[in-house]
């Protein structure tokens, strides 16, 4: 079953003149660890917003636990967590009386649901009287995290919850995530970061309002159409000009340390290419053929697009 | 139920957390009524007068005896000439001067009757009439001290009584004023600040995807602000009474009962202007230019409304302070009862009604 289905959704905002989400449809399964993968402005608040009920959308429907998004919102509400993108708690109250105050709004009680929220409040527990306004950005994502939780959520909704987070917190975060799966909760979490796509168990990436691909992180890897190879000189930029001017290269693209590029697959081949660059001058060139990641898959259906 | 008095507490917690909004609740009013009570007094007092004596007879120097015994007057009598008025006038050692011509107390006793001049300072108006009202006072009562036997052939006295406010007291006037416009900032601002401040910190989109009615958000968010206002009122009342001596005539109820109305009016509209704006900045600025200068102006406890041309007349009754204005003078000054203000009240509670609806039709269950 769906928990989460977002039928042809199209949001506008100042009056029509920005596309903010453009004729997108997905499904998310009961249970499902779903993560929207896309840059900053890429859409992904926008739809957090119109799932949540926060905003309306300009065209198609959306639905929630079977509940329309526009006409059944108050029910919705009943049933959801969410954790906006931005710092969303009092920080003039300490991380107690936050927590308190949410699981009271809910109509729950810390305690009702504490062993849902152990792990992550245990780490924060140390400084119940500290207001939130005083954590640090790791600490104000774990106390987010539990007031969103606090009252048992069947789906929650997590916007960017790992942006202006240190990797070490970032990883614990991710392990929470999957915790919570276990007990049944459908995820939808949202990043900016490929590298967290491997994550979720199935990803969607978007850009520009327009989603580009559906599938598990692996299918988005493997739907890759053209081998990738990676290259290393030792001045990555003039190798990177040199391999943009080559007519044999389809894309490159710096990557870390290295280039990733594709060919044209009729006439060239990779000996040619490194002829032609040891050619022009480039010294200490190794390449070798790699495995796509998610990153490659995004930077090639965006430029398809 | 539970989740109401949750969203109170928190909602006192960020009151008493914010120094910044306790100074502008409480230490409002009382700069307001120390200010107003002391300092922006319309009473005239230590006039400094200046006298040129060319006569020096017994009845110039009575005169000014006369003059210096009163208390409204400070008298350097060393102006050596008419030059120096104008100087003394200009470096403001001097506010008004005093000339007796030579031959002032002859002239009196043998022709019956003798000029004094009396200039003043014309760029203070209102002054300028005070000081020339006592002085003539005294000269009057001059002139009946040295004819005692020889009273005027026709002679009316008029024998004026302020009712209400025997003594003058021009605390009386402001105190409702002050009241005014002490709940008025109280009410409008902080409450739509308050509302506003949850859309600017993003905490509105995690309230409004919770089960919590949207609308009991803004019950919830005024009904501290009551709380706390009434208490402001009463601080206002304690002031009044005990620090500026002035006294309430009519029922402390009736007078509670109709302050109250006039906050939730103040409240109506902070939730309506809240609605409407999404800045922090905004919401004060509305509050304040929408309230606090009308409020001023219209009120009518600084500005008679009577003088002012009709338009603004008709203005000043979209104002709900000069309605309040006008019921807490009826019953706090003149101990009236309900009967005479029930018209009053009535336009309060119709404006109420208007603002709370309007409040209510623009509250948005979602964001923008």
């Amino acid at each position: 079953m769906n928990t989460v289905v977002l039928d042809h959704i199209t949001k506008h905002y100042d009056q029509e003149r920005v596309l903010a989400v453009n004729d997108v449809s997905l499904q998310v399964r009961a249970g499902e660890l779903f993560g929207l993968i896309g840059p900053d402005g890429a859409g992904k608040t926008s739809l957090f917003r119109i799932l949540t009920t926060l905003l309306l959308p300009d065209k198609g429907q959306a639905s929630v636990l079977g509940y329309d998004c526009v006409r059944d919102y108050r029910q919705i509400r009943n049933k959801i967590g969410y954790m906006p993108g931005k710092f969303s708690l009092y920080q003039d109250l300490t991380v107690k009386e936050n927590l308190d105050f949410f699981a009271t709004l809910f109509g729950s009680s810390i305690g009702e649901n504490y062993t849902l929220i152990k792990d992550i409040y245990e780490q924060i527990k140390p400084f119940n009287n500290r207001r939130a306004g005083k954590l640090s950005g790791g600490m104000k994502q774990k106390l987010a995290l539990c007031c969103a939780l606090i009252h048992k959520p069947e789906v929650l909704f997590l916007d960017e919850p790992t942006t202006g987070v240190d990797v070490v917190s970032r990883k614990e975060f991710w392990q929470m995530l999957k915790n919570l799966k276990q007990q049944g909760i459908t995820i939808l979490v949202s990043t900016p970061y490929m590298d967290e796509a491997v994550l979720c168990e199935k990803i969607a990436l978007i850009q520009g309002g327009n989603i580009l691909s559906v599938d598990t992180p692996d299918g988005i890897r493997s739907k890759f159409p053209v081998p990738l190879y990676a290259i290393r000189s030792d001045n990555t930029y003039q190798l990177l000009t040199a391999l943009r001017k080559e007519p044999g290269v389809d894309s490159s693209y710096a990557f870390g340390e290295s280039i990733h590029i594709t060919l044209n697959e009729q006439q060239t081949n990779m000996a040619a290419i490194q002829q032609s660059m040891v050619a022009k001058g480039h010294t200490q060139l190794s390449m070798e053929q790699i495995q796509p990641g998610i990153e490659d898959s995004f930077i090639r259906l965006m430029n398809q697009a | 139920m539970k989740q109401f008095f949750a969203f109170i507490r928190k909602e006192f917690f960020h009151v008493f957390r914010d120094k910044r909004t306790l100074l502008i609740m409480f230490g409002l009013p009382v700069a307001q009524i120390v200010l107003f009570g002391f300092a922006l007094t319309s009473e005239v007092k230590d006039i400094t007068l200046t006298v040129i004596d060319q006569s020096h007879d017994v009845n110039s120097q009575q005169l000014v005896s006369k003059i210096k015994s009163s208390s409204y007057f400070v008298v350097t009598e060393a102006a050596p000439g008419f030059n120096d008025i104008a100087g003394a006038f200009k470096n403001g050692t001097a506010k008004c001067a005093l000339i007796f011509p030579a031959n002032f107390g002859s002239d009196l006793q043998h022709h019956g009757r003798a000029p004094l001049q009396i200039i003043t300072d014309g760029s203070d108006p209102n002054t300028a009439k005070t000081v020339v009202n006592y002085l003539t006072a005294i000269t009057t009562a001059y002139q009946q001290e040295i004819n005692p036997g020889k009273p005027l052939p026709y002679l009316i006295i008029p024998e004026p009584r302020m009712l209400y406010n025997e003594e003058g007291n021009g605390s009386l006037n402001f105190i409702p004023g002050v009241m005014a416009l002490v709940l008025m900032i109280v009410c409008t601002a902080l409450t739509s600040v308050s509302v506003v401040r949850e859309k600017e910190l993003g905490t509105m989109e995690i309230l409004l995807v919770s089960p919590f009615q949207p609308l009991m958000v803004l019950i919830a968010k005024a009904i501290p602000y009551l709380i706390l206002s009434l208490l402001n009122f009463i601080l206002i009342l304690v002031l009044a009474v005990f620090v500026l001596n002035v006294g309430i005539k009519g029922s402390i109820v009736l007078l509670f009962l109709e302050s109250m109305l006039f906050i939730i009016t103040c409240l109506s509209f902070g939730l309506m202007i809240s609605n409407t704006t999404n800045s922090q900045q905004t919401a004060l600025l509305l509050s304040m230019m929408g309230m606090m200068i009308p409020t001023m102006i219209f009120t009518g406890f600084m500005f008679p409304l009577e003088n002012m041309p009709g338009v603004f007349q008709v203005i000043a009754n979209v104002v709900p302070s000069r309605w309040y204005f006008l019921i807490i003078k009826a019953v706090m000054l003149k101990g009236l009862g309900f009967k005479y203000i029930w018209k009053e009240t009535l336009v309060l509670l119709g404006m109420t009604l208007l603002l709370l609806a309007i409040a209510l039709k623009n509250f948005k269950t979602r964001l923008s």
